[in-house]
């Protein structure tokens, strides 16, 4: 389980990998948090592309940082998700809260 | 529905074993050839169970918590996952989209995702006993029978 954080002027990407569960919710929730807080971006893309496999704790990971993201008058990008994340996200009904790319492209900033 | 192959585990509800809970599951329903969906659909189910004991029924202590899976007949798969922790005082309610009684940040999707990524969902609690969840899911046969 890891988070690489990548900041592009209002934008900030944290690249998720690993395994996505209870346990390893609670380290990726800690890192996506402090960059926030210390970026204060105008839109979180949080990339899937490395996660191999996500339970619902990945829903709860969205919406906790869509709420965050609210406070600060901030919009949500997800990217990257498999088709077994996808199915949960729908589930949950992501898409109502952030803008979701399937298929694993990524979001070019400038 | 007759078990062709059965294998039983019993593991501490530390949270760094729902990883190990869900691989092992999957490590033995592998022998039936299931597709890459069905496994990740076995997988999400045996994970979201696994950390409803430890979130729930064993919330602020380590008990065990006990896994069997049952090859049976026809590519049936009954994995029951077991805890004798605190129980579900109103099951019915505990299986509904978004209830959640730990706040935070569980979305309460658990059963939700348990119902929809199996065949069939069973919820057996008694308070201070404990609960057993005996998920169904029916894997198109590659294979004829004890591979």
């Amino acid at each position: 389980m890891s988070v690489k954080i990548s900041v592009k002027g209002e934008v900030v990407t944290a690249y998720l990998s690993g395994e996505l569960d209870h346990h390893s919710a609670r380290e990726m929730r800690e890192a996506i948090d402090s960059a926030i807080e210390l970026n204060i971006p105008e839109l979180l893309v949080l990339d899937f592309s490395g996660i191999g496999f996500m339970d619902s704790s990945g829903i709860g990971l969205v919406m906790g940082r869509f709420r965050n993201l609210q406070r600060l008058g901030a919009q949500l990008h997800i990217t990257g998700t498999s088709p077994q994340i996808t199915k949960i996200m729908k589930l949950a009904g992501i898409e109502r809260l952030a803008k979701l790319d399937m298929g694993g492209f990524k979001v070019e900033n400038n | 529905m007759k078990t062709i192959n059965k294998f039983t585990m019993t593991f501490d509800s530390y949270s760094s074993n729902e990883y190990f809970a869900r691989a092992a599951v999957a490590a033995f329903v592998t022998q039936l050839d299931p597709t890459l969906e069905e496994l990740n659909d076995i997988k999400t189910a045996v994970s979201e169970a696994v950390t409803n004991c430890i979130v729930h029924a064993y919330k602020d202590k380590i008990g065990k918590i006990y896994i069997s899976v049952d090859i049976c007949d026809g590519g049936i798969v009954k994995v029951k996952i077991r805890d004798k922790g605190c129980g579900i005082p109103d099951v019915k309610l505990a299986m509904e989209p978004l209830y959640t009684t730990v706040g935070g940040e569980r979305a309460g999707l658990g059963f939700a995702v348990m119902e929809s990524f199996t065949d069939g969902i069973r919820v057996v609690s008694k308070i201070d006993k404990g609960t057993i969840v005996t998920l169904t899911k029916k894997l198109e046969l590659r294979v004829k029978g004890n591979a």
